[in-house]
Order: structure tokens, then C-alpha cells, then sequence
């Protein structure tokens, strides 16, 4: 079984290490010049203070990066697709499981061995092609403040993608027993998932961590308040709130929500002389005179803390939730199980469906 | 290979019975002589396509009408012929059969049909089964 | 002497409709064993009941004396070619050669080598570009090289061309005459079997009509033509299994017990398609006649 697995696999395999070697040859050939440039470029600048200019220069020049992130992502969703739909849908489209199983292996064999050897495969093909690509841009790895943005391109993730499509696809297969509708329904919920786990998952698999501290307000009315930064650049922001004194979340990314769609900061007056910050309530400060003489110019200084002082007395903190970069391989690895787990339950639901369905 | 062995879907023997026929016209034609040996049954079963047992069957009935024997390992030979009954043996049937043909030729019969009657009624007449 | 297959009350059920129902059979071993029926009668679903691609919803089946089932050891005593001969069309002949030699357990491959270059077919070829006839060819030998103890074919000659069918039939019988083993192949056309089944097994609107030696069922069936006459008019141990009259004369298939004695008479012999186009015609209007509720005489 093992032996006929291999014969009819093998085109497949080579194509795809073939391609995974002609991606390891582009990235040893391209790989050093980077890691060059970052030692002559980066590195000293960094050892002498503010680098910013520098780096922004060296991390512009990943277009090479673009396309491999690209081809990182789709893989898995490739390997379902063309590896786990039409293996057992093409024997079951095309009639040669009638040939296949009256031939002295069992059901649970043929399926067995299909699974573990181009289910293993797959993993090896994702799992080199991450390897390369993590080792390749690790230069650029180490100016990028937001890590988390690649996460589903790095690390030991794909692995679990490419093993939960392969298994998506199988099951697909099996049970549509027709190759395109199993391909169909392979994307469709594979792309769901990797969605649902990317935004609803991945965020709280630890419970974030919070960074509080007092609003600051803009220069006026208007948005640009807020500003709060995680101590560590590259630590994952989940959202960046304002909440108000009794801890409600009236606002976000540093301006308070004025109604659908609108944001920012709207002082205004509220009778008997005094301010009111709409959305909030009353300023129980005394405003100056809201443009100093010259008029056009802007706020005067006095109007901008006299709007600091409202905000402050009121209440506003500004609260960060946020998932600190030290959590990055423990989320790859948790992510990476989720995957892996449902690809183990998928495979166990084929050798079920199969049992049930044929004898 | 002495002989060959043939099918005629449309003769209204089952194919045992033709096979026998077969061999007994063979023996009767002198194309076979004692000793000569009969298609193996898997000769036959390949070249006609037909279930072995229904060559054994055959062989079984020419066995019992000692016409052929079976060496086991070996294959069916023939112990028999049946060239040298002869037909002048029947005198009476032979006459009888004259006194036909010349009653027929007066009622208008060309020779076409005299042969299409004679084998029309032996076919039926074989076929029937009238108690 | 343990039968060839044995089902007792088998059926299938797909969602509300019993492709096979109340199935009941017991085939001697030894016997090419044709299966006849309309399309959609139930014979593929017998024989992938038979072979173990399918499950039972009721009843039993035996094959060789055990229930075929998902083991290897049952899987490696029966040889089975599908409907249209399925074959993987990007792998070569020599490929589905050695294929049999890495998944049975015992795979006679010099056998197979010679049958095949015995027929004329390339090694190399994909089997892809194999003719339906080739494909037959192919997938026979695939199942006979596998030294099975019963050897079951769906409808194995139903797309091949006369030559074709002759040469995949002659392949067959060799087959039977060089080994032990029980043949179960399955055909709408009653002239495919009459050559090579001496048992026959009659499967239409989903059950099993009639079954036995094809020469007992030739001696036991019988057309009676005669003056008009009503069907309670003949014998208790008579089975009318197909009726037609005019307005003066009626003739009768029977199953009979004995020979028939009343001059008024005719009894003429039946050939094997006869019996089998009786028994599916009862199958089809028996089926009717539940439906509309009309009696059957006329």
C-alpha cells in the first residue's frame, strides 16, 4: 500500500520539491546580501542611538519578503486543496475504489497510509518552506516592530495549517466523493477557520494584558488624543479604549465615539458659561476664552490645558489591551496544537464516515 | 488437433448436444480414427467460450455410448468409429425414403423445397415434446 | 460443501428506496453463476454486498462461509472486476501488474506477465489509453492472478464490441478450466451468459425471481399453447409464470411438476432468454398490478 501510495503521489511530490528547492536556492543565494546589509547598515547605527531613518530604509527593500509571505500563506490552503481533496474523492469519482478495495488491503489501511504519507508530506513541505523563510528574513524580523502582523507566515504555524487542510480536504473528499465540490468546501472552510482563530481565537488564548493610564487629550477639538504605546515595540495591540470614570468604554484609539462613525473630541459650550465635552458630560473646569487674540491661529495654550484638565478631572483613562511579545512562541505553539488537533479529530471522522459508509 | 469444435446459436441443440454431434458426425465422416485424440476441454472452453462442464457432459455421453474413452492427465480418445456402420443397413428406411421424394417432386416441390420441408419438420419434430 | 454465497433475506436501502430487497440465495461452490436482470434491478448492489463495498440495511449474507467485511483475509478470497472496469489511467499496465503483486497477499506474477503479453498488450502503455476491451482485459487478470476462491464481475462485457466480448469470455473459461473457483458475473443480456453459467440467478424490481442450475430450470419450464383457456383450468402443480391470449387460443409459460398429459397441448421446450424474459415480465407486471389493483387474468 505504501509501495502504490509513492507510485501514485510521486509526480505530485516531485513537482513540489522541486519548487520548494528552487525557493531554497533564490533564498541562500539572496540571503546573506541581507543579512550583509544589516550588519554593515543596522547594526552599527543601532549600536549609536536613534536608527529610525536606517531601518526604515533597510525594511522598504522587501519585495522579495512580500511574495514569499504570499506564497507562505497560500500554501496550506494549496495542500488541501490539491493534495487532501482528490485523494480519496478521485477514487471514489472515478470508480477505482472498487479496484482498490477488493484487492487485499483494507479500507482502513488504504485510508491509513494515504493520510500518514501525504499527510506527512504536507506537514514537510509547509514545515521546510517556513523554516526557510523564517531564516531568511530574520534581518528584516529584527527591525519590524509588528511582528504579530506575520504571524501566519512564520514559525512553526504553517505546519499546523497545511496539516488541518490536508485533513479538510480528505474529509471533504470523502464524503462529497466528488473532487471540485470538495475542493470548494476545502477553501471555503479552511479560509473560515484560519479567520475565526486569526481574530477570535489567537487573542485570548492568554488573557491579555492591560496598560492604563489617564487620557491625554488633542490640542483642541477635533481627533489626535490618546497616544498610548505599549512599553516594547512589537507587542500586539488588541484594541486601545477610552473608558470613562465609571469604566465604561466610550471610545477608542485615543477619541470618544460622537455616534456611527464619528470619533474625536468635541468641546463645546453648555450654558451658564461653562464647557462640556460631548459624549462625557460637563467640564467642571473653567475654560478661558476658547481663541486667543489673533484668532485663526488655533487654540491657545491656556484652551489646551484647560481641555487636559477636563479630561483629566473627568476621569478619561485610556486603556491598552494588548498581548506583550514574549507571548509570540507560546501562541505558536498553542495555535500551532489547535490546528494539529482538529486535523487529528477531521482524520479520525474519515476512518468513522468510512466504517459507516462502506461496510 | 483433429478436429474443431463450433457453435450454431440457432440450431435448437443445446451446445452439449452439438458438441456430441460434432463427434459423432466427425467419426461417421471418417476424420477420426481410433486412437486420435478429442480437443482437451481446455482447448475447447478457449476457443468457444463456453462452460467446461458442458464439454465434460459431452464427453461423459460419448464415454457412455463407448464411442471415446478418458485417460486421466492425458485427455479423450476415441475407441470407435462409427464409419463402418453401414448405411446400406438400411434398406427399408432408405426405400421408404425414396417413395417420399418421388411423391413429393409429383405435388410440385423443387429441390430447394424438399430440403426446407425435410429440415423444417426434423427441427420441430426434435424440438417438440408430445407426450 | 459450503456455498459460493448464501443471503438470506438481504437487503438494501438507500434513503427511502430499497434498491434490493428480501433477497434469498444459496449458490452452490464450482458453478459460473450468471446474475440477469433489468437495469436497476439490484445486481451491483448484490455483488458489492457480496464483495464487501457495501453494507446490509437487513437480512444476511454469506460469501464463501463468512460475511464479507472490511478483513483481508476475505478481501484476498474473492476477486472482483467492477462496472466499466475501472482502471488508474495514469499508471502503466506493468504498473497495476506490480500494484496487485504490493497489495495481495498471494499474487501469482508470472501468471499475470504471461496473460498479458499472451493478449498483446504493452507493459508501458498507460492504462488510460487501453481500449474498453484491453481495460477487461486488464482488470481480469488483476483479479484472477490474485488466486481467488470466487471471482465476481459486474457486467464485465456489457461495453465491449462481439470480438472483444468472445475473447474476454474465452480468458474466463480458461480461467475456470486451470483453477478451482466459483464465478458470479452479472449481465442484462441473457446471450452473454447462456454460453458459460450452468446456474442462474433471475434479479428484477429488486428481488430474486427464480434461481437454479440452468438445466432444471430448462426442464422445468414449458410453453402450453391451446384453445383459449382460463389459468385455474390447468393442473394445482402448474405456476403460470406469464400468460397471453387471443380470442381463441391461450398460451402458457409454466413451471411444471410433470409431464402433461391432455392432448389439447402443444408443449414446446423453452431456450434460457425465454425463461428469463418470463420471469421479468411477471417481475414488471406483477409490480403493476399492486399498484392498480386489476386482477391479472384478461
Amino acid at each position: 500500500m505504501i509501495a502504490l501510495t509513492w507510485r501514485q503521489f510521486r509526480t505530485q511530490a516531485a513537482l513540489a520539491f522541486g519548487l520548494l528547492a528552487a525557493i531554497a536556492v533564490a533564498l541562500a543565494v539572496t540571503g546573506p546580501a541581507l543579512v550583509h546589509l544589516y550588519d554593515t547598515s543596522v547594526l552599527p547605527c543601532q549600536a549609536q542611538g536613534d536608527c529610525s531613518l536606517v531601518t526604515s530604509a533597510f525594511a522598504g527593500r522587501d519585495h522579495l519578503l512580500q511574495d514569499l509571505g504570499t506564497v507562505l500563506v497560500v500554501v496550506p490552503g494549496l495542500i488541501g486543496l490539491f493534495w487532501g481533496a482528490p485523494l480519496a474523492a478521485r477514487e471514489l469519482e472515478t470508480g477505482t475504489y472498487q479496484l482498490a478495495w477488493t484487492q487485499g488491503v483494507t479500507r482502513k489501511r488504504w485510508l491509513a497510509v494515504k493520510l500518514g504519507l501525504v499527510g506527512l508530506a504536507s506537514m514537510a513541505v509547509a514545515g521546510l518552506l517556513s523554516l526557510m523563510v523564517t531564516w531568511w528574513s530574520s534581518p528584516l524580523d529584527r527591525v519590524n516592530t509588528d511582528l504579530f502582523a506575520q504571524f501566519g507566515q512564520r514559525g512553526i504555524v504553517p505546519l499546523g495549517y497545511a496539516a488541518f487542510a490536508f485533513a479538510l480536504g480528505v474529509c471533504a473528499g470523502l464524503v462529497l466523493h466528488r473532487t471540485v465540490p470538495a475542493m470548494a468546501v476545502t477553501v471555503a472552510v479552511f479560509v473560515g477557520v484560519r479567520l475565526a482563530v486569526t481574530y477570535w481565537v489567537r487573542p485570548y488564548l492568554f488573557a491579555p494584558l492591560h496598560l492604563i493610564a489617564g487620557l491625554r487629550a488633542p490640542n483642541g477639538n477635533g481627533t489626535g488624543g490618546g497616544g498610548l504605546t505599549p512599553s516594547r515595540p512589537g507587542d500586539w495591540v488588541l484594541s486601545d479604549q477610552v473608558v470613562n470614570a465609571a469604566g465604561r468604554v466610550i471610545g477608542q484609539d485615543g477619541a470618544i465615539n460622537l455616534g456611527p462613525g464619528r470619533l474625536g473630541f468635541a468641546f463645546g459650550p453648555a450654558g451658564d458659561g461653562r464647557v462640556a465635552l460631548q459624549g462625557v458630560g460637563t467640564c467642571p473646569n473653567r475654560f478661558p476664552a476658547l481663541f486667543g487674540a489673533g484668532g485663526g491661529q488655533g487654540p491657545t495654550p491656556a484652551f489646551v490645558r484647560a481641555t487636559q484638565e477636563c479630561v483629566t478631572r473627568l476621569g478619561l483613562k485610556e486603556v491598552l489591551t494588548y498581548q506583550p511579545t514574549y507571548r509570540y512562541w507560546p501562541l505558536q505553539w498553542y495555535e500551532t496544537g489547535i490546528f494539529a488537533g482538529l486535523a487529528l479529530i477531521l482524520a479520525g471522522f474519515c476512518f468513522w464516515w468510512l466504517r459507516r459508509r462502506y461496510a | 488437433m483433429v478436429i474443431e469444435f463450433h457453435l450454431n446459436a440457432r440450431s435448437g441443440l443445446s451446445p452439449y448436444q452439438q458438441i456430441v454431434q460434432q463427434v459423432r458426425h466427425a467419426l461417421r465422416l471418417g476424420l477420426l480414427h481410433e486412437g486420435d485424440q478429442l480437443p482437451t476441454v481446455k482447448d475447447a472452453v478457449e476457443r468457444l467460450a463456453i462452460n467446461p462442464n458442458t464439454v465434460l457432459k459431452a464427453y461423459k455421453e460419448l464415454e457412455h455410448a463407448g464411442l471415446v474413452a478418458a485417460r486421466p492427465g492425458v485427455g479423450t480418445f476415441v475407441t470407435k468409429t462409427l464409419s463402418d456402420v453401414s448405411l446400406a443397413a438400411h434398406g427399408p428406411l432408405r426405400q421408404d425414403l425414396r417413395r417420399w421424394l418421388a411423391q413429393a417432386r409429383r405435388a410440385g416441390l423443387d429441390d430447394e423445397s424438399i430440403e426446407a420441408l425435410f429440415q423444417d419438420t426434423f427441427r420441430s419434430s426434435a424440438a417438440e415434446d408430445v407426450a | 460443501m459450503t456455498a459460493a454465497l448464501a443471503a438470506e433475506g438481504l437487503g438494501k436501502r438507500y434513503g427511502r428506496r430499497w434498491a434490493l430487497s428480501d433477497c434469498t440465495l444459496e449458490v452452490p461452490p464450482g458453478r459460473v453463476v450468471g446474475l440477469v436482470g433489468p437495469n436497476g434491478a439490484g445486481k451491483t448492489t448484490l455483488l458489492h454486498l457480496a464483495v464487501g463495498l457495501l453494507r446490509p440495511t437487513a437480512g444476511s449474507i454469506e460469501v464463501l462461509g463468512r460475511p464479507p467485511g472490511d478483513n483481508a483475509g476475505q478481501i484476498g478470497r474473492v476477486g472482483f472486476v467492477a462496472q466499466q472496469t475501472p482502471v488508474y489511467s495514469r499508471l502503466s499496465v506493468a504498473d497495476h501488474l506490480r500494484l496487485g503483486g504490493w497489495l495481495n497477499p498471494q499474487w501469482d506474477a508470472e501468471a499475470a506477465r504471461r496473460r498479458i503479453s499472451q493478449l498483446g498488450l504493452d507493459p508501458d502503455q498507460r492504462a488510460g489509453r487501453l481500449s474498453g476491451g484491453e481495460r477487461a482485459q486488464l482488470a481480469l487478470t488483476l483479479a484472477v492472478a490474485k488466486r481467488p476462491e470466487l471471482l465476481v464481475l459486474d457486467e464485465p462485457v456489457a461495453s465491449l464490441d462481439p470480438l472483444a466480448r468472445r475473447e474476454f469470455l474465452q480468458l474466463l473459461m480458461s480461467t475456470v478450466v486451470e483453477h478451482e473457483v466459483s464465478i458470479v458475473l452479472s449481465s442484462h443480456l441473457v446471450a452473454d451468459l447462456e454460453r458459460v453459467c450452468d446456474y442462474l440467478v433471475v434479479l428484477a424490481s429488486s428481488r430474486v425471481q427464480v434461481a437454479g442450475d440452468v438445466d432444471d430450470l430448462l426442464a422445468a419450464h414449458r410453453r402450453l399453447t391451446g384453445p383459449r383457456r382460463d389459468p385455474a383450468a390447468l393442473p394445482a402443480d402448474y405456476e403460470v409464470i406469464e400468460e397471453s391470449h387471443t380470442n381463441v387460443q391461450s398460451s402458457f409459460i409454466v413451471r411444471y411438476g410433470g409431464p402433461v398429459y391432455d392432448p389439447a397441448w402443444t408443449v414446446e421446450e423453452l431456450s434460457l432468454e425465454d425463461v428469463v424474459l418470463a420471469y421479468m415480465s411477471r417481475a414488471r407486471s406483477g409490480a403493476g398490478v399492486a399498484r392498480r389493483g386489476l386482477s391479472v387474468l384478461r
